[in-house]
């Protein structure tokens, strides 16, 4: 029994040093943008309930194709679309990103800065020019 | 290191590891990344175009077939794609079982729910009544 005793698991155990987490590293483009890759993914996850709203919406008939209106032309609405906008934009440069590593390019570190700052730029910037074009095809803000 | 090899050579052999799938999950989800490419572009453009029309003018161009069928394959790429990437997450930060069991199930029920009420409204508005 003693030996039993001796060799249970209840004893307590000393804590043992852990491997460095997140907060010692600096913060970095490239890392922020890995970050916000999974971030604008899992946004865009709950953002497919807008798209299939919109789309039962329409096939529901006219007063809940309206209702759906009414909520996107809403400041929150417009807020939720405008967040979606840039996350789909961002996770799709992100992801182009993630498919040029996974040719084996782009691992140099000023390539690698460059790609991280691209896709920051560039999602930014597209997002801005769908909206502009959007609100031209709407024939200006209303 | 012979002594140390704790596989059969048959586990060796099909390359499957722990999670018994292998490289699967891994490969769709660059598939589904290409795919999407294009197809979210469209999105978004069939998206803008049909700002501020008339819901008679909506039904009639999501249910024309080129347009519905980008959309059917917008949405099916995408609940695939978001499936794996939810799983992934979830496989990352929830440890304890009985709640890492749970989100997987729920994860795999939202896409679904999502994938399969998409499709059906695409479908309602090409074929109408």
């Amino acid at each position: 029994m003693t030996e039993l005793e001796a060799g249970s698991t209840t004893a307590p155990r000393r804590s043992r040093p852990l491997s460095p987490h997140l907060q010692v590293y600096k913060l970095m483009l490239t890392f922020v943008m890995s970050g916000f890759h999974r971030i604008s993914g899992a946004v865009l996850y709950f953002g497919m309930l807008l798209i299939a709203w919109w789309l039962i919406a329409a096939a529901s008939g006219p007063n809940a194709y309206a209702n759906f209106e009414w909520f996107m032309g809403s400041l929150i609405g417009r807020l939720v679309l405008f967040g979606y906008t840039w996350a789909l934009l961002h996770h799709l440069l992100g992801g182009i990103r993630h498919l040029i590593w996974d040719l084996g390019l782009g691992f140099e570190p000023a390539e690698r800065e460059f790609l991280a700052l691209a896709t920051i730029v560039g999602s930014i910037s597209l997002t801005l020019i769908v909206w502009v074009v959007g609100y031209l095809a709407m024939g200006g803000p209303r | 290191m012979k002594g140390t090899q704790m596989r059969t050579p048959m586990r060796r052999v099909r390359g499957l590891g722990a999670a018994h799938t292998g490289t699967q999950d891994f490969w769709h989800q660059r598939l589904t990344s290409v795919a999407g490419i294009p197809l979210c572009i469209a999105l978004v453009i069939i998206v803008v175009a049909l700002l501020g029309r008339s819901h008679a003018a909506v039904v009639q161009i999501l249910g024309s077939p080129i347009v519905a069928i980008i959309m059917l394959l917008f949405i099916i790429n995408t609940v695939y794609h978001m499936w794996i990437g939810m799983q992934e997450i979830i496989i990352d930060y929830v440890h304890e079982d009985k709640l890492k069991l749970a989100t997987l199930l729920g994860n795999t029920f939202f896409c679904f729910a999502i994938g399969f009420a998409s499709a059906f409204a695409i479908l309602k508005l090409s074929f109408g009544v």
